[in-house]
């Protein structure tokens, strides 16, 4: 599993050429996040994809072919902190509602929503974590379940930070294509 | 200035130096057209519309420049399909621009609304649809600056029939494009460039692998240096041909599929594989599994997605073809590859004995032969524009090009139909120069009708027609891997020449050997546009040959006498 952070312009039809690229590569999305950054004009996707190194590395220098793409990068082997948020609809009766809580409590997640016959929970965290109470859960029934997919960022000073906009156009005047 | 969006793009065309446009209209695109009608804008009306991008492509291959093609909504737009993959697969700047519904109908299926951004979005380098009068002088600028930066590439512009005829401002000077920023990368840090020049002064039988990319860099003189500088041999993939003189010592010709095998072998016993602008296609690499086992491997290349795609390498020096030979050729020492440049001629061996033009004339005209004397007649310097099949294969073989941009022919999509079309664009871009089409009976009944197209714009090209009956290079399949079970293979064709005199052409039927090199002559002398249609050999077959997935070490070899052997199992 590789991850893989791009910065794309935030208009539409971008998502459909991340994914459609993916796709034309038999690459298999395992999670793809969008969400706008501290720049509205600017989106950042997190995307979780089922290849190798050199799986990867196409992907991301493709995905910088594309002109809406504005960076891509495999983050994979840096150091990351990676996040994923779940909302889990359980059932619960009156006399496991005791010993649901308990679970909840030490996974840290929390309740959200009480309703006579279940429970909604929200956890967020690794995808491990998620994983791992989501088969604590299992036994009560699962009635529901929506995750919003990974999101990565690397820690520390190790920014990944998208290219400022350029005012003087410099890649125009390299191309040597000006207006007659 | 107030201007109508079709007045704003037809001025957006005049002032990014665009002479020609090759179409044809239609609904959704007529307020264009009828500024067309006013512009000084000169629009070929083809006679389909995957015609138009390959003349587009033809123009952008000829010229350096960019090819622009324009069609309508619906069918209009999805006929360009061909043509936009077989400029993408082969990095050719072409711009399409297509009518579409207005935007207050978008998505209701109205008459010939077609999701055409949606069908070309994996097939071109960008699209875009607009649908706002104001938007479409950025838009076109943007178009052509993506279509010929970096890696060249089709890009294709929607335009709503309401942005066309709604009235805008027009402002150049406020419309410059107006891309999302890119970051910067570090291509290659001095520690890749140093084990580069380390691998490149220390290797003993190094050879150039030279692509399509030298030439789209405008490379050739920097290419010229760095061969001389260091001694090295040259082998071009069929789109690197031109980029070096074919009549240069150093210059070993095509390689791959039906390069030569003294060229493959070669590449096999080489122990430094320099690839430039080249993208180790399947049919330039066979097997990858058992290529160039011995060699280390430099990789130049603009398009940082082809580095290590299909071959593994040892240096990658990612960046603009000139810039970095530029860069490397300083750096290089005095190298004598003599010992192994002499090994190449050895591996030769009787290869040229073999040759069918060593052989004696036996009565039967062969393709060989046609586009030999087709390029002894026009001394090498005609732009010859080839079809896909085995003709292309020969042309590749028996027409020395000295000069770049001089062979335009489909390599990575490999489309049939491609060479009428594209040599109508490549005359319009060099109107000067003499030019050849070399294409089979079955890529021409592709695309024929274009034949009106020519007549309608009174241009003088000469049509080769190698016609053997056959889908020549399937057909050849068939014999070698099928058991010689010609299933859908043999191709009534209608008489050629009669059907060029219909469309007041002057039309020829060749079909013996004698006759081949008067009818060039004369051909040639004619101002008007001539097809020679020459009834060759029909179960001849290009050879050498590495099967497809068969190693480059193991070629189907000629056979001693191709003129009375037949082919033989490897």
């Amino acid at each position: 599993m590789q991850t893989l952070v791009a910065y794309v312009e935030n208009k539409p039809g971008v998502l459909n050429r991340v994914s459609s690229l993916a796709r034309r590569l038999a690459i298999n999305i395992d999670s793809l996040t969008v969400g706008p950054t501290q720049n509205e004009e600017i989106a950042r996707m997190t995307i979780v994809a089922h290849t190798d190194e050199r799986g990867a590395h196409r992907l991301e220098a493709s995905l910088e072919k594309l002109v809406d793409v504005l960076l891509a990068e495999n983050i994979s082997t840096r150091a990351l902190l990676e996040r994923d948020l779940a909302l889990i609809k359980v059932s619960a009766d009156q006399q496991n509602r005791p010993h649901l809580m308990e679970l909840i409590k030490v996974f840290r997640a929390r309740v959200v929503d009480v309703a006579p016959e279940s429970l909604i929970i929200e956890v967020s965290g690794t995808v491990d974590k998620i994983d791992g109470l989501l088969e604590v859960l299992r036994p009560f029934g699962v009635l529901e379940m929506a995750r919003t997919g990974r999101i990565s960022m690397t820690r520390g000073g190790d920014l990944l930070q998208p290219p400022a906009p350029d005012p003087t156009n410099s890649e125009l005047e390299s191309t040597g294509l000006k207006a007659t | 200035m107030k201007l109508t969006g079709a007045e704003i793009l037809c001025e957006s065309l005049t002032r990014l130096g665009v002479r020609e446009i090759f179409g044809y209209p239609g609904g959704a695109i007529l307020p264009v057209y009828d500024a067309l009608g006013k512009s000084k804008l000169h629009h070929v009306l083809v006679r389909h519309e995957q015609g138009a991008t390959h003349m587009a492509d033809g123009y952008a291959r000829a010229s350096g420049g960019i090819g622009v093609a324009m069609a309508t909504s619906g069918p209009g737009a999805t006929n360009m399909v061909t043509g936009i993959a077989t400029a993408m697969m082969d990095s050719s700047p072409v711009v399409c621009i297509t009518g579409q519904v207005s935007s207050k109908v978008l998505g209701s299926d109205a008459f010939q609304e077609i999701d055409i951004t949606g069908i070309t979005m994996p097939i071109t380098k960008h699209n875009v649809v607009v649908t706002r009068a104001e938007d479409i002088a950025r838009t076109i600028r943007e178009a052509f600056l993506i279509a010929n930066s970096g890696r060249p590439g089709p890009v294709l512009v929607d335009i709503t029939k309401d942005a066309q005829q709604a009235s805008a401002e027009f402002n150049w000077e406020g419309s410059a494009p107006k891309l999302p920023p890119k970051r910067i990368r570090n291509n290659h840090d001095q520690a890749e460039f140093d084990r580069a020049i380390e691998m490149l002064n220390t290797a003993k039988r190094p050879i150039i692998l030279a692509g399509h990319g030298i030439m789209v860099s405008g490379a050739m003189r920097a290419f010229e240096q760095f061969v001389r500088a260091g001694n090295f041999p040259v082998a071009m993939t069929l789109l690197g041909i031109g980029c070096f003189p074919a009549n240069d010592p150093l210059n070993l010709g095509m390689m791959g599929m039906h390069g030569e095998a003294w060229v493959n072998n070669a590449i096999q016993e080489a122990d430094l594989l320099i690839a430039v602008g080249m993208r180790f296609d399947d049919r330039v690499t066979g097997d990858l599994r058992t290529y160039a086992k011995s060699a280390r491997k430099i990789h130049i290349e603009i398009d940082r997605s082809e580095i290590n795609k299909n071959v593994q390498v040892d240096a990658a020096l990612v960046g603009d073809a000139r810039e970095v030979l530029e860069r490397l050729t300083p750096h290089l020492q005095t190298c004598d590859h003599t010992a192994w440049v002499r090994h190449i001629a050895e591996l030769k061996g009787d290869s040229a004995v073999r040759d069918i033009q060593s052989l004696p004339d036996n009565g039967h005209l062969y393709a060989a032969h046609v586009i030999n004397d087709i390029w002894k007649e026009t001394r090498g310097e005609a732009i010859v524009v080839t079809d896909v099949g085995q003709h292309q294969m020969w042309e590749a073989q028996y027409y020395h090009h000295n000069r770049p941009r001089t062979l335009i022919t489909s390599g990575g999509l490999g489309t049939m139909g491609f060479a009428l079309p594209a040599a109508i664009g490549a005359k319009f871009a060099k109107p000067e120069a003499e030019v050849w089409v070399v294409v089979g009976d079955g890529g021409f009944q592709m695309t024929m009708s274009e034949l009106a197209t020519i007549v309608q714009e009174k241009i003088n090209i000469k049509i080769a027609i190698i016609n053997n009956g056959y889908l020549g290079m399937v057909r050849q399949w068939q014999e070698f891997f099928y058991d010689k079970r010609y299933v859908a293979t043999p191709l009534v064709a209608p008489d050629f020449a009669a059907l060029a005199n219909a469309f007041g052409i002057r039309g020829e039927r060749i079909t013996k050997r004698a006759e081949v090199v008067p009818t060039i002559r004369s051909a040639r002398e004619s101002a008007e546009t001539v097809l020679i249609d020459f009834r060759v050999e029909q179960e001849d077959s290009v050879y050498p040959m590495v099967a497809a997935g068969a190693s480059l070490s193991d070629m189907i070899r000629r056979p001693n006498n191709p003129l009375v052997e037949t082919a033989t199992e490897p």
